[in-house]
């Protein structure tokens, strides 16, 4: 809890002292690490590897630029976060319905499609029918922007916290053990999935909604890029999904190198990323995360037998 | 008016002989070795490139340089695959946890092989002419790079059939992809045809790259995705694991798109996806896809 409120003085006084470049990428990290817990709260535990984030993020960011447009806010901002969040809410749960035949590699193979599907479409649209190519969403202040990532943030992990204690978190995690199992069980699987999917999305969708005014300008190609979908992966695997909060320590390793290293090295940035990401694959199946709870077992085990040593000696002693 | 249609069909034939090579690749090396290759644009790319450097720098002959590039991606792909996948695969507790890890090795992959091009090649597109006088057919005017890209990736397509159906090598590919264990059982070395069928993707990957840097221009490091994506979309029409299907769905998918564009070019992507995945909800299994 001290730790916790520690987080939110830190957030609140960070724009009052920092320059408004740091400001920005701080809000840019908060967007990664909503984007990796979300997406490790319905993909973590049942197996079903979404690469959709991009697409979700894109609606947000779309709905935010059309709804709170640079000539005319049709509705207030906090108002078109939600909306953001029910449209990909909704989206999610179509796609959810219409996949759900779709097991392991295809479930992964439709959701990269439709990344790219949705980005083709919107081009289309507004190239052809509104003739236009993008989008000036209108201008909000960067500390504005800071604080409702920071609450979208919030609202995020504690759903993460408690799907992960519910009965939803444990009917996924049956899902992700053996499927049909957890259906004999009673488990009805396809509710199950279906609902955390559009609830993960949901969130993706509000912090698309409010990125939009901090890119400034948005394009289908910005808001539908692909590593929208590929980085919270990495970063969620990278961190570790057997933990709670190992989506959060890769979001913030991962986002943190990105924003201070790959403007000035691209190419040497993303090699040795992808170098990174092989390496934890092999060597750290259970992420950072897995990798400070062995330390911590062992730090554990070296202390207890120290204190069995000096326990014996006084043994000796007497 | 028939014109136009030839048109439409000799060039959706040219795309379609170079999808289903991109696609042939990809399905090697998903259906059988079960590795769904997000870098296999990648290796496009690689073929592509290299071309372009041994063209204009060492005056090599296109068609030539894919006797020295397709031998070295080849061995990459089968060395990627013997120590690396091989490794995960022992690693891994089930099959499906093995496709989940080999598909985020290769994010890894794409990332490492498209940032070493991007320090090697910069994102400058890289184009030269070869063989571009323009030949009649029909009453229609053609690039004679077309015509030979065409004639050659039809070869290479009916000669990979005839390796598969024919050869012993094939039948253990097809062994293999029918059902790993058994196989291996049967007395084939899978820990030799695996890496096999995955450094022949590769090696069809580079070809496909050489191709294309000879008929469209402007290849950069960055072109890898978007053959990736085709070759998804192929592999998902044809049938994962089928090598006829994937030859046959990339022609399909090559004349549905130049009928497209003859309509309107910005809709053909969308024509695509909007296939892809009506394709996978009605039959995930594809055309000739068994089950």
């Amino acid at each position: 809890m001290g730790f916790f409120l520690l987080i939110t003085i830190f957030i609140a006084t960070f724009p009052l002292y920092a320059k408004l470049y740091y400001v920005r990428a701080l809000c840019t990290i908060l967007m990664y690490i909503v984007l990796a817990v979300s997406w490790a709260m319905f993909s973590g535990p049942t197996g079903y590897m979404s690469l959709a984030p991009a697409a979700f993020l894109g609606v947000g960011i779309y709905i935010s630029a059309v709804l709170y447009g640079q000539n005319e806010a049709l509705l207030p901002l906090p108002v078109v976060i939600l909306i953001g969040a029910l449209a990909s809410f909704i989206l999610a749960l179509i796609v959810g319905l219409v996949t759900l035949r779709l097991k392991g590699i295809y479930f992964a193979i439709f959701t990269f499609g439709l990344v790219v599907l949705l980005s083709e479409l919107i081009l289309w649209v507004e190239l052809n029918i509104n003739e236009i190519s993008g989008r000036y969403p209108r201008y909000v202040s960067i500390d504005i922007i800071l604080y409702i990532t920071f609450g979208i943030l919030v609202a995020t992990l504690l759903t993460a916290y408690f799907i992960r204690r519910s009965r939803l978190g444990l009917a996924m995690q049956s899902i992700g053990g053996n499927e049909e199992a957890a259906e004999h069980m009673g488990v009805n699987t396809t509710m199950v999935k279906v609902i955390t999917f559009a609830i993960s999305a949901a969130f993706m969708g509000a912090i698309g909604a409010i990125t939009a005014p901090r890119i400034v300008y948005v394009h289908a190609a910005v808001a539908f890029n692909l590593n929208y979908s590929f980085l919270p992966v990495v970063m969620a695997v990278m961190g570790g999904m057997g933990q709670f909060y190992g989506p959060v320590i890769g979001a913030i390793v991962l986002a943190f190198a990105e924003v201070r290293l790959r403007p000035f090295y691209p190419y040497y940035y993303m090699l040795t990323f992808g170098i990174i990401l092989i390496t934890i694959i092999f060597f750290l199946p259970a992420g950072l995360a897995g990798l400070i709870q062995r330390l911590g077992d062992r730090l554990g085990g070296l202390i207890s037998k120290l204190r069995k040593g000096s326990e014996a000696e006084q043994h000796a002693n007497t | 008016m028939p014109e136009t249609a030839l048109r439409v069909v000799v060039s959706g034939l040219l795309n379609g002989s170079i999808y289903a090579l991109v696609a042939m690749g990809l399905s090697l090396q998903y259906g059988v070795a079960r590795v769904l290759n997000i870098s296999h644009g990648e290796f496009i790319m690689l073929g592509a490139l290299t071309t372009w450097t041994l063209h204009t720098s060492f005056g090599i002959n296109p068609l030539l340089s894919v006797a020295i590039s397709g031998p070295i991606l080849f061995a990459i792909g089968f060395v990627l695959y013997r120590t690396l996948f091989t490794g995960l695969k022992n690693r891994s507790p089930s099959p499906a946890v093995f496709e989940g890890n080999s598909l985020l090795v290769t994010f890894g992959l794409l990332f490492i092989i498209q940032n070493i091009a991007l320090l090697r090649w910069s994102s400058l597109p890289r184009s030269y002419k070869f063989l571009d006088s323009v030949v009649w057919l029909a009453g229609s005017a053609f690039r004679l790079n077309r015509l030979v890209a065409l004639a050659i990736a039809v070869v290479v397509g009916v000669a990979f059939y005839l390796f598969l159906t024919r050869s012993r090598p094939g039948k253990a590919i097809r062994a293999a992809a029918q059902d790993p264990g058994t196989a291996g059982l049967m007395g084939i070395n899978i820990n030799w045809v695996l890496p096999l069928c995955f450094g022949l993707g590769a090696f069809l990957a580079g070809l496909a790259g050489v191709l294309i840097s000879m008929v469209y221009q402007g290849s950069t490091p960055f072109m890898g995705l978007s053959y990736t994506i085709i070759a998804l979309i192929v592999v998902v029409l044809g049938g994962l694991g089928s090598i006829t299907g994937s030859f046959v769905g990339g022609l399909i998918l090559g004349l549905i798109g130049s009928l497209v564009s003859s309509w309107d070019m910005s809709f053909v992507l969308i024509a695509f996806y909007a296939i892809f995945m009506i394709l996978l909800l009605i039959r995930p299994t594809g055309i000739f896809g068994k089950k």
